[in-house]
């Protein structure tokens, strides 16, 4: 692997700016607990964030996968609030993409 | 000290077996992108977020959008901050290089199982720093692993390799719902990030409708101000997180 090509040189600007990002936040945060303000607007917007980020991450995808793609992720969410297990829920849900393919 | 990081490293296994196989997947997923197994090695060690490894992962089409991948690893891992200050007691009097050094080994999972065995009846940053060695070994493992099996796999469509990430954020999501306070906000992130997705290129809508959707209690909230300040708890901080992956 030659470490100057361009290729590597920007897999390793990507992947120093993802660790870069979340060693400031992790070391921010610890470091800024007295100044974070405990109530108000900002506690709500980071408490709502993370499921925020999630949904926005997959809404597009099953919004636009086909009537599989709905399914699956419908199965998925279902499992995954019954059984409180992720990895459970991940495999049902591809268990049915899978299965909607072989029959097709 | 050993005492305490081996007792952390023990109170985390149960979780690191749902970490390895999480892990897996994203191997899989990487071997399929051609990332090679070093660049996702060093990618555990350096980033070590589970959830926003997965986001690189799937943003990974040469050339690189590196400004927006970096930009959404930051907001998705925006929590730690939070993370992070919830840990400033375990800390406390500690020098600036311990800190410095096992901050990096806070995952959700540990810092998890370390605020639960400190509630109950004290823990230390040993025990938190055990948890993170553990965690982050289990995570590479697992991912290395993933990503030999994954370079054997020919058609990743047949088994549905291409809707394991989906089908994880779906779960992930799913664990994340906090009750009724959370459709104004997860509908307003929904239909930002589905109109985003087909108005600009490129990866901006989760950053656009995470950002929007979150922004909806915030505004409630400095709106009703005046009449109603809200309390201070930092356990509802802890519980919304609890149920997150690495």
């Amino acid at each position: 692997m030659n470490i100057l090509s361009p290729t590597d040189l920007s897999v390793a600007m990507a992947i120093a700016g993802a660790a870069l990002a979340t060693y400031c936040l992790r070391l921010g945060g610890l470091l800024l607990a007295e100044h974070l303000p405990r109530n108000g607007g900002f506690k709500q917007f980071m408490e709502a964030l993370p499921g925020t980020i999630l949904l926005s991450l997959i809404a597009p995808g099953i919004f636009s996968a086909g009537f599989l793609g709905g399914v699956a992720a419908l199965t998925t969410a279902a499992c995954a609030w019954k059984t409180k297990n992720v990895l459970l829920a991940m495999v049902a849900g591809m268990g049915v993409v899978a299965a909607g393919r072989w029959l097709a | 000290m050993i005492a305490e990081i081996r007792k952390g490293a023990v109170a985390n296994l149960p979780v690191g077996a749902s970490v390895a196989a999480y892990g897996s997947v994203l191997g899989m997923l990487a071997a399929q992108k051609g990332i090679s197994w070093l660049q996702l090695l060093v990618m555990n060690l350096f980033v070590f977020a589970g959830s926003a490894q997965f986001v690189m992962v799937d943003m990974w089409l040469p050339p690189l959008p590196i400004l927006e991948m970096t930009l959404a690893v930051l907001v998705i891992n925006m929590r730690y901050l939070l993370i992070g200050a919830s840990l400033e007691p375990l800390f406390k009097g500690k020098s600036w290089l311990h800190k410095a050094g096992i901050i990096h080994l806070v995952a959700d999972e540990n810092w998890a199982v370390t605020m639960a065995a400190h509630r109950r009846n004290g823990t230390t940053t040993g025990f938190l720093l055990g948890g993170g060695l553990c965690l982050c070994t289990i995570w590479s493992t697992g991912t290395l692993l993933g990503h030999r099996l994954g370079a054997l796999v020919t058609h990743p469509e047949r088994f549905a390799l291409d809707f394991a990430f989906v089908a994880v954020f779906t779960a992930l999501t799913v664990s994340m719902w906090r009750g009724k306070r959370d459709i104004a906000p997860w509908v307003t992130a929904a239909i930002l990030a589905v109109a985003v997705e087909h108005w600009l290129p490129g990866k901006w809508y989760i950053v656009i409708g995470g950002i929007g959707g979150a922004l909806v209690p915030a505004l409630q909230s400095s709106l009703n101000k005046p009449r109603r300040p809200a309390p201070a708890s930092d356990s509802s901080v802890a519980e919304a997180l609890m149920e997150e992956n690495p």
